[in-house]
């Protein structure tokens, strides 16, 4: 690349993907929101409030590990590990809550609402209401609260309310659906903090920049610990936050192959996978132009993977342009292979990564051996396992 | 001319108001549609919203969510609407078929490929709830040169200037939405909507239509005096959740409640 990556645009489109699609009554607080964003966004002491809170509350920057021991096992590539899952609550979802939490406190607005699927950003969401004081409710598919108990008891704790959503498949996109309901019916006096890089503009391009702290900080560590830059990135890729903050800081570096690892489920060919990008086409949900699973009358496919975090039939449109612009790989990972992933981690380096991370993990274990040892591969340890031992358990047929 | 235009210059001249049914197509089952639309047309419907499934829907509270589940459930997906249209044209070369939805089921279509179709068959206005006069070009040009309006809904937080984007993207009518919520929400304050019509209509010369949250002939009447249209959508779809074993006892309370809805917007004060 030549010319410096500069997406999306003023009406926020990366290509002929993202844009704002919402219905009228949003548009006002659409409107209200991008211009916040776009003062705080340049203004110094908004970053520094930004910056402290970023390393005092939620402890940044976060560790890039060498995995020496898992490296040479694969025997290939040097395997590098973006800590995230050593953040506080546990996942990369705070580095944007906080961000936004933020914002809604200089905006005057005194309610906060969510989606969420596995519960990680729901709790990332209670947590900076509850530091700020703010009335928090978190939309959740009624499925999700079943398989996510702990993740709920959490959000309680933390003196948020849990609304399960029981129209549709009871899931993420339903949560999501509601939660723009709940949106446009108290509009005046309330923030919606999306969790990923999904949603009308201006949520993708300002998720991505509060998640771009991970890839920023690699790219440094990665500097100061080999002199040079990675070769390749691994995320995982749902509605890809993860993904596009660690890629977003190297996307002009055309010397670092980014790969993002869609949820496969039973397998891209069962058509029981969360993986739109590569099996999906372009269309319209949430907000944006992007890659949605939907049949030909366009209604939305139900999605399938073993993690909660994934199972999302959309994914941000950006990820969408880098996949067209082939800037970025695509490829995707089955639930099993996810779980190799997960104990390989687990077993060799001593650290339990998310379900959602381990398709990353599972992915670089196939690449990493196509490599040379000289060559340096990063991949964004997104969130930590304690959340998946049930499911684990229970995939595993053990009782705990 | 489009249908629409006629129809509401028609109105216009005869000094009545537009009442606009809203169901959704398919439900409870498909067989139902077409001859409820001829039913209603009877019953005093100037102008039919036929909603299009869809497994999102987004702006809609619970009683238009089941239905589109209801429809969904037996597969009544944008191109069998289509077939509905064509089906209700056979008999009915009148009355305007408006199509209200979500943007998806027409970009998997494509855009010209569905407004070839909606010509086809007979559609006279499309209502995309989630697509914003800023997104709204390439979809309004194609159905435009078809003779096909694009109408737009307009909030209660909608200022001026959005007003007059509306008017100068969209055509047919406006569909203004009288409160914050998503359909079927809550009770109307006609007095806000009053005041936020006379501030509408000093900035579009296109007709409106005000919809949610209207329930009864008595709010049909109010709303008839101060605007070109009633919509009534969530209110109808009742009867069909409220009778779910008995679909012909659902269609005479629809009819039953649209009469009584014309009757009251057409007497005098």
């Amino acid at each position: 690349m030549t010319e410096h990556y500069n997406m999306p645009d003023e009406r926020g489109h990366f290509g002929p993907y993202g844009g704002i699609f919402v219905a009228e009554t949003l548009m006002p607080a659409i409107n209200e929101l991008n211009e916040a964003y776009h003062k705080y966004r340049q203004d110094a002491e908004f970053q520094r409030e930004l910056d402290a809170d970023l390393q005092h509350y939620v402890g940044r920057p976060s560790p890039l590990y060498h995995a020496q021991r898992w490296s040479e096992a694969l025997g290939g590539a040097q395997i590098y590990l973006k800590r995230e899952d050593l953040n506080h609550t546990g996942a990369h979802k705070i580095n944007n809550t906080v961000g936004q939490a933020l914002l809604a406190k200089r905006m005057g607005k005194k309610r906060i609402i969510a989606e969420t699927g596995a519960g990680q950003h729901g709790v990332a969401t209670a947590t900076v209401a509850a530091r700020l004081g703010l009335e928090c409710v978190v939309y959740m598919g009624a499925v999700d609260v079943e398989r996510q108990a702990l993740n709920v008891y959490r959000m309680k704790l933390l003196g948020a309310t849990v609304v399960p959503v029981e129209s549709g498949s009871r899931t993420l996109k339903d949560a999501l659906n509601e939660a723009l309901r709940d949106w446009v019916t108290n509009i005046d006096d309330t923030f919606y903090i999306i969790g990923t890089v999904a949603g009308p503009h201006p949520y993708p391009a300002m998720v991505r920049d509060f998640q771009a702290v991970i890839g920023r900080e690699a790219k440094q560590q990665c500097q100061e610990m080999t002199g040079r830059l990675p070769d390749a990135l691994v995320a995982c890729v749902g509605g890809g936050s993860n993904a596009i903050g660690l890629f977003y800081p190297f996307i002009d570096d055309a010397s670092v192959k980014m790969y993002g690892v869609e949820a496969a489920g039973d397998g891209v060919e069962t058509g029981h996978h969360s993986a739109p990008l590569c099996a999906g086409k372009p269309g319209v949900l949430h907000g944006n132009r992007t890659y949605l699973m939907a049949d030909e009358d366009g209604e939305i496919i139900e999605t399938h993977s073993i993690s909660a975090g994934l199972d999302y039939p959309g994914v941000g449109p950006e990820h969408a342009w880098l996949k067209d612009s082939g800037r970025a790989e695509y490829v995707n990972i089955t639930d099993d292979e996810a779980l190799q992933g997960f104990h390989a981690l687990t077993r060799m380096e001593g650290i339990i990564p998310a379900l959602e991370s381990s398709h990353a993990m599972a992915y670089a274990m196939k690449l990493a051996p196509t490599m040379s040892p000289e060559q340096i591969m990063i991949i964004n340890l997104s969130g930590r396992g304690d959340k998946d031992m049930h499911t684990m358990a229970q995939r595993e047929g053990i009782k705990l | 001319m489009s249908r629409l235009e006629q129809r509401f210059a028609a109105l216009n001249a005869a000094g009545r108001k537009a009442l606009i049914p809203f169901i959704t197509a398919g439900d409870p089952y498909p067989e139902f549609t077409v001859p409820l639309l001829h039913e209603m047309v009877k019953a005093g419907a100037d102008v039919i919203e036929l909603g299009v499934p869809f497994s999102d829907p987004m702006a809609d509270g619970p009683v238009i969510q089941r239905a589109s589940e209801r429809a969904l459930a037996h597969h009544v997906g944008l191109r069998k609407v289509l077939d509905m249209v064509a089906a209700f044209r056979r008999d009915d070369e009148e009355t305007p078929i408006i199509l209200m939805g979500y943007l998806n089921p027409i970009e998997i279509m494509g855009y010209e490929n569905f407004a070839n179709a909606a010509q086809r068959v007979g559609v006279d206005g499309v209502l995309t709830v989630d697509l914003p006069p800023e997104e709204a070009e390439a979809c309004v040009s194609l159905l435009k040169a078809r003779n096909i309006d694009q109408i737009f809904l307009l909030a209660p937080n909608s200022d001026a200037k959005r007003v007059e984007l509306m008017d100068k993207v969209g055509s047919g009518y406006l569909y203004y939405v009288s409160l914050k919520g998503v359909t079927g929400a809550g009770h109307l304050n006609t007095q806000d909507v009053e005041q936020q019509l006379a501030m509408i209509k000093q900035h579009t010369r296109l007709p409106v239509g005000v919809g949610f949250g209207v329930k009864d002939a008595k709010t049909a009447k109010i709303l008839a005096e101060i605007a070109d249209g009633v919509v009534v959508g969530s209110a109808l779809i009742s009867k069909i959740e409220a009778n779910l074993d008995d679909p012909e006892q659902a269609r005479s309370e629809i009819i039953e409640l649209l009469s009584s809805m014309r009757q009251a917007m057409d007497s005098g004060a």
